[in-house]
């Protein structure tokens, strides 16, 4: 592949390339890789809105967009531009600073963390030592846009909504960062590629087995993490209009839109990470299949993580066409009363089977 | 060696920048925020250190949880900026005795530290293959471990006796039934009346 690539740059170029100073050389191969992921993270939002609004459609019996584009394909695109040429309107009595910064406070954590994300056997922008951490770092910042936004737009609507995503993900980071503990337990590294190497020999070696109740804890934080339904009380619109955003219009109301879905893609991601063995395949090891056409299907890949990364965005779409909102209070009740001690006997469970040698932690501290 | 030094400077005096924010702007929330960068600036220079297990905590603690939590008080308290101002002449000399010892503190130490060893560059520089996580629990977990767990005892104590203070009996609180808001069913709530279709009028 790499020698291939060489044949198809000249020689000259070459040159130029390896005289360059190997900080200046790492530092663009770095910004290319930033570039790229970047720019497919943005796509697969965009596309995601699409096919959110196909699925919900499908559900109920409807359409769906079918006007922009062969199959309203084209959709994204035209609501884009359509937000980029609306007002912003800023609030008379709004902290104009702080509503104006805020957008971009929830957008940047949600594309920050995918710096450690282990996107295909050997590729990641930053192969860190404490990616875990530095994953539930990011993803706990992104608050601060949400109740900055509700607190600078000085509206009692927004400020109710920001006081309640404020709750509910400081309620649920909690249950998810202990889940993780799970899952640094039984992969033995914070590093979120030796996480996904420990989970190799096809499906039944996936921590989602040993690990069910904090897989199923995880995903419903994450869930609620990203104040979608049947948690989107932050938003709201029968109660408080919008929540937060109620005042945003324009670019700066696409992008909390765009953080919102950068965040649920972030989140189906990292399920697949941390307990759906990431870029590996759910075929390994099955080998009749190596002599046949379908021998990539056994091999780990991209492909594989996309595929479990676009299952649970379909499960998003599905609850939200499905489940009727929580309430607030029943919101509160699961994630400090039920969550939290699920994950806090489940890690204890876990200790004792390593301590015994049972299960797939028996090779760890030996 | 050259880059690493500005970007230390750059960061150092960002951090300082903020820390001087906090003091002296006048929204409390805007102090809020210029605290949080405060500690995302330290993270950096921590990061730079290749400590960077210390660097990631500090963010995830203090930005992640703490500064949320501190940010609701100061939103949700009506702060009186005036009021708070009136304090300062009076609090003054105490603020200047405190930060006098700090100083002396830390010169002490960065004396103590340069005049010990030969410092190599700005940062000192680990061997290949150094982990500051595994480093940190290395010691954590063997030659510390009473006084880490001693410290996790007094934090769970702290939780514990801050959770006492507010569940203390006031007249009129009135709060729901989980376990019978669980337990109802549809006929409890809705009672179905079979009845005939009358006459018209």
């Amino acid at each position: 592949m790499l020698g291939f690539l060489q044949k198809l740059v000249p020689q000259f170029v070459q040159d130029i390339w390896n005289s360059l100073p190997p900080l200046v050389q790492y530092l663009t191969i770095t910004t290319w890789k930033i570039v790229f992921v970047m720019f497919s993270v943005i796509l697969v939002v965009a596309f995601s809105t699409y096919f959110e609004r196909k699925v919900i459609g499908r559900m109920q019996n409807r359409v769906g967009p079918n006007r922009v584009g062969p199959l309203g394909l084209g959709q994204p695109f035209a609501d884009v531009i359509k937000l980029v040429i609306k007002e912003v309107v800023i609030p008379a009595k709004s902290n104009k600073f702080l509503f104006v910064i805020a957008p971009l406070l929830s957008l940047t954590p949600a594309l920050a963390a995918w710096a450690v994300m282990p996107l295909h056997p050997g590729f990641v922008i930053a192969d860190i030592n404490a990616g875990l951490l530095y994953v539930l770092a990011l993803t706990s910042v992104g608050v601060y846009g949400v109740i900055l936004a509700g607190w600078a737009t000085n509206s009692k609507y927004a400020f109710l909504g920001a006081m309640r995503t404020g709750a509910q993900i400081v309620a649920y980071e909690i249950a998810m960062g202990f889940a993780l503990v799970g899952v640094l337990m039984a992969g033995g590294s914070l590093n979120l590629g030796v996480i996904v190497e420990a989970q190799a020999g096809g499906v039944s070696q996936w921590f989602w087995i040993p690990l069910f109740p904090l897989f199923i804890v995880y995903w419903i934080s994450g869930v609620a993490e990203t104040n979608r339904a049947p948690f989107d009380v932050a938003e709201g619109e029968s109660e408080i209009v919008a929540g937060f955003h109620v005042e945003y219009s324009g670019v700066a109301f696409a992008m909390f839109f765009l953080a919102e879905y950068a965040n649920m893609v972030l989140i189906s991601a990292l399920v697949s990470v941390f307990f759906l063995g990431g870029w590996a395949s759910p075929f390994e090891g099955w080998t009749f299949l190596q002599a046949t056409p379908l021998a990539f299907m056994a091999a780990p890949s991209f492909g594989w993580l996309f595929a479990k990364i676009c299952f649970f965005m379909y499960s998003f779409f599905w609850y939200r066409a499905t489940f009727p909102r929580y309430r607030y209070d029943q919101i509160m009740r699961l994630g400090w009363k039920i969550f939290i001690p699920i994950t806090i006997i489940w890690i204890g469970v876990e200790g004792v089977m390593a301590w015994l040698r049972v299960g797939p932690w028996s090779g760890l501290g030996a | 060696m050259l880059f690493q030094a500005i970007l230390f400077y750059a960061f150092a005096a960002m951090l300082i920048g903020a820390a001087l924010g906090v003091v002296f702007s006048r929204n409390p929330v805007h102090a809020v925020m210029f605290l949080v960068l405060t500690f995302f600036q330290a993270a950096a220079l921590w990061l730079m250190a290749e400590a960077e297990f210390l660097a990631i905590v500090l963010v995830l603690v203090y930005v992640g949880a703490v500064m949320v939590l501190f940010l609701f008080v100061v939103m949700m308290l009506d702060v009186n900026v005036e009021s708070a101002k009136r304090g300062l002449t009076r609090f003054a000399p105490v603020a200047i005795g405190i930060a006098l010892v700090m100083v002396v503190q830390l010169i002490q130490l960065i004396w103590y530290k340069s005049s010990s060893a030969a410092i190599p560059g700005i940062f000192s520089t680990n061997p290949e293959g150094y982990d500051n996580t595994k480093a940190l629990g290395a010691v954590l977990y063997t030659e510390h471990v009473y006084a880490f767990e001693i410290a996790a005892v007094i934090l769970l104590l702290a939780i514990v006796a801050a959770i006492t203070l507010t569940m203390r009996k006031r007249p009129g609180l009135k709060l729901q039934n989980i376990a019978a808001q669980v337990a109802v069913r549809a006929k409890d709530r809705v009672r179905i009346v079979k009845m005939k279709s009358e006459k018209k009028l």
